[in-house]
């Protein structure tokens, strides 16, 4: 498989403080990446380097084969698509305009759309189950279809590669099902590269085929899901005890959380000690 | 309402909607028709009827032509302000609330006003003269006040943020605002009676100019504004799904929103200049707007450049006619309409 995006040596700070260091990501193409890590573990400034909405402080960022740094907004957009955790609109828009304005960087300043990008956008509709949606105000979208109209307006970009923040962050179950079945079929059935960051790790081992494992800014480590996503895994990386198992009916690695690990636990006396103290207990002294 | 539903012009669907080419004609051919209508036929309203047949007579020389004096040179130079002013401003509403993200944003939130008003207070009150020809001394330093306050808030908006931060730009703004305003009242303090008087009817906004000079001095900078706005619509549609939405569909965001906030401060400096800060306009007529023609930009912001026109033409009929002889200044006109309408936007948004 060729490599879509490369990310060589990435550090980068917000006001001299460190979010990232020495990061090295190689996408391919058809990937299914996911990115893994507790809060303030720099999940979505990588993405943000990887789109070129940040510029990293050390190391490079390339796009088939170019430095993203040498390629305008446009040309970057083309190729690659942004969907982010929540879209607020401050004026009220069809699902359609929102839709269309995924056509942006193939249209030239004065340029309206015309028939070519009205059938893109009805086509993306129709690859997130949106059709029946396109002439109602996106305001009054539940948060799933939202998700999904924003995924169109990515799809319609014409991008070969989409890049999700937390994609089902605010989403219950039910709708995390179905943008999680979305973006398995987008990227069996239109072979569209996905990189996603998430917390959940269940979604993430269902649909991922890799993984990269963040923690402080670093990778932790990298590699193909049922290798990466094991016990002593997620206890390195969120200081919490799991049980990790290959679900025969799901098809697909499960975790469940047991408790907290008491080096953890010691360090956050506040509040860490609710799961260590009821069903996980026996576990983590055991761990201990 | 029903009536645009028909013609093409709400938000765009597929199955009773026309095409955004169309959408656009329509839209321009009726706000410009409103627009021209109202130059056409405001001349006409006043103490004195007029007509129109002989406004135009050829046969009769302009020095005998009463109606054609009174049409060229008492009412159409304050209707072209009236128009000047009212397109520019409602422009200048929409290029702001796009920006800033923020439907009840209007041209006078980032202190442009309160500049321009500080400009022309400061030139009333200290007799200073800097007229260039026959341009007199308060546009010019009413214009100079609001390129004073765009350079502060630009300052401070790009101090506090490596990029163009329009968080910090409101916030300035909004300082910027109250700062002047306290400056204003000082300048107010040291002046006497006519002054002070003078100065509270500059506030008031008055679109009697008295000759094309003032207009002609400021359409250069609102030319130059709305060549600016041409190229923007588009990029104000992404541009209101937030900065990183924007950047990720191919704009290039600070670039944009920079062009966005000079040429729209630019329209608003040259319309304060010309006609006093007439408010209310740059939020009315946008919302006015998008009732009829939806959100996109690309038809709210040529629509509103339209119908401002046309709507502060009717205001300023409303203000020469209402009371006569005695005339209303146009800003209490559109404040008494803008106030109620503005409340009205408030608690449907809430």
């Amino acid at each position: 498989m060729s490599v879509l995006l490369q990310a060589t040596d990435i550090s980068f700070g917000y006001d001299g403080l460190l979010v990232l260091q020495q990061v090295t990501v190689a996408i391919e193409r058809g990937d299914f990446l996911g990115l893994l890590g507790p809060n303030g573990s720099g999940k979505t400034t990588l993405l943000k380097v990887l789109a070129g909405m940040l510029r990293p402080d050390r190391g490079q960022v390339r796009l088939h084969g170019r430095p993203l740094s040498g390629l305008t907004r446009g040309e970057i957009a083309r190729q690659l698509a942004v969907v982010p955790q929540e879209t607020r609109l401050a004026f009220e828009y069809t699902v359609l305009e929102i839709v269309l304005m995924g056509r942006h960087p193939h249209l030239r300043t004065f340029e309206l759309e015309g028939p070519t990008d009205l059938a893109a956008a009805r086509e993306a509709l129709a690859a997130t189950g949106t059709s029946a949606l396109e002439d109602r105000p996106f305001n009054t979208l539940s948060g799933g279809e939202k998700q999904r109209v924003i995924i169109a307006s990515a799809l319609v970009q014409s991008a070969d590669l989409l890049l999700l923040d937390e994609p089902t962050a605010s989403l219950d179950l039910r709708y995390q099902l179905e943008i999680g079945s979305l973006l398995a079929v987008l990227n069996r059935d239109r072979n569209v590269t996905v990189v996603l960051s998430t917390h959940d790790l269940n979604f993430a081992a269902s649909l991922c085929r890799r993984l990269v494992l963040l923690r402080g800014g670093r990778v932790l480590e990298s590699g193909e899901t049922r290798v990466v996503l094991t016990r002593e895994a997620i206890r390195r990386l969120y200081d919490v005890n799991a049980d990790v198992s290959f679900h025969e009916r799901a098809g697909h690695l499960t975790v469940v959380p047991i408790g907290v690990t008491p080096d953890a636990e010691r360090a956050t006396p506040r509040g860490g000690g609710l799961l260590a103290s009821g069903a996980g207990a026996p576990d983590a002294r055991e761990d201990a | 309402m029903a009536v645009f539903w028909r013609l093409g012009l709400g938000p765009q669907t597929h199955e009773k909607m026309p095409n955004i080419r169309s959408r656009l004609a329509l839209t321009l051919a009726v706000f410009g028709a409103s627009a021209l209508a109202a130059c056409v036929l405001a001349p006409l309203v006043g103490s004195t009827p007029l007509s129109l047949r002989r406004v135009f007579d050829r046969s009769i020389p302009f020095q005998d032509n009463v109606d054609a004096q009174i049409f060229f040179v008492a009412r159409l130079p304050r209707v072209l302000a009236a128009a000047l002013v009212g397109s520019t401003l409602a422009a200048a509403g929409v290029v702001f609330q796009a920006l800033l993200r923020n439907p009840l944003a209007t041209p006078f939130t980032l202190g442009v006003s309160a500049g321009a008003a500080l400009g022309a207070m400061v030139a009333i009150t200290f007799g200073v003269d800097f007229a260039v020809g026959t341009l007199p001394t308060v546009p010019i330093a009413s214009f100079a006040g609001a390129l004073g306050a765009v350079a502060i808030v630009y300052a401070m908006a790009r101090a506090r943020h490596h990029g163009f931060s329009t968080n910090v730009l409101l916030l300035a703004g909004v300082t910027l605002n109250s700062f002047f305003s306290a400056l204003i009242l000082f300048v107010q303090y040291l002046a006497d009676f006519t002054q002070t008087f003078r100065t509270v009817r500059w506030l008031m906004g008055d679109l009697d100019v008295g000759s094309y000079t003032p207009i002609l001095a400021a359409v250069p900078f609102a030319a130059l504004s709305f060549a600016a706005f041409a190229t923007l619509p588009r990029s104000l549609n992404v541009l209101t799904l937030g900065p990183e939405a924007a950047l990720a569909r191919g704009i290039e965001v600070v670039s944009t929103q920079r062009l966005a906030f000079f040429s729209a401060s630019l329209a608003t400096g040259a319309a304060v200049s010309l006609g006093g800060p007439v408010g209310f306009i740059g939020i009315v007529v946008p919302h006015l707007v998008r009732l009829l023609v939806g959100s996109d930009h690309r038809l709210v912001l040529p629509a509103s450049a339209l119908f401002g026109a046309a709507f502060l033409i009717a205001c300023d009929v409303g203000a020469r006619t209402l009371m006569a002889p005695t005339e209303i200044p146009v800003g209490v006109i559109t404040a008494l309409i803008g106030g109620p309408f503005f409340l009205w936007l408030l608690i449907k948004r809430s």
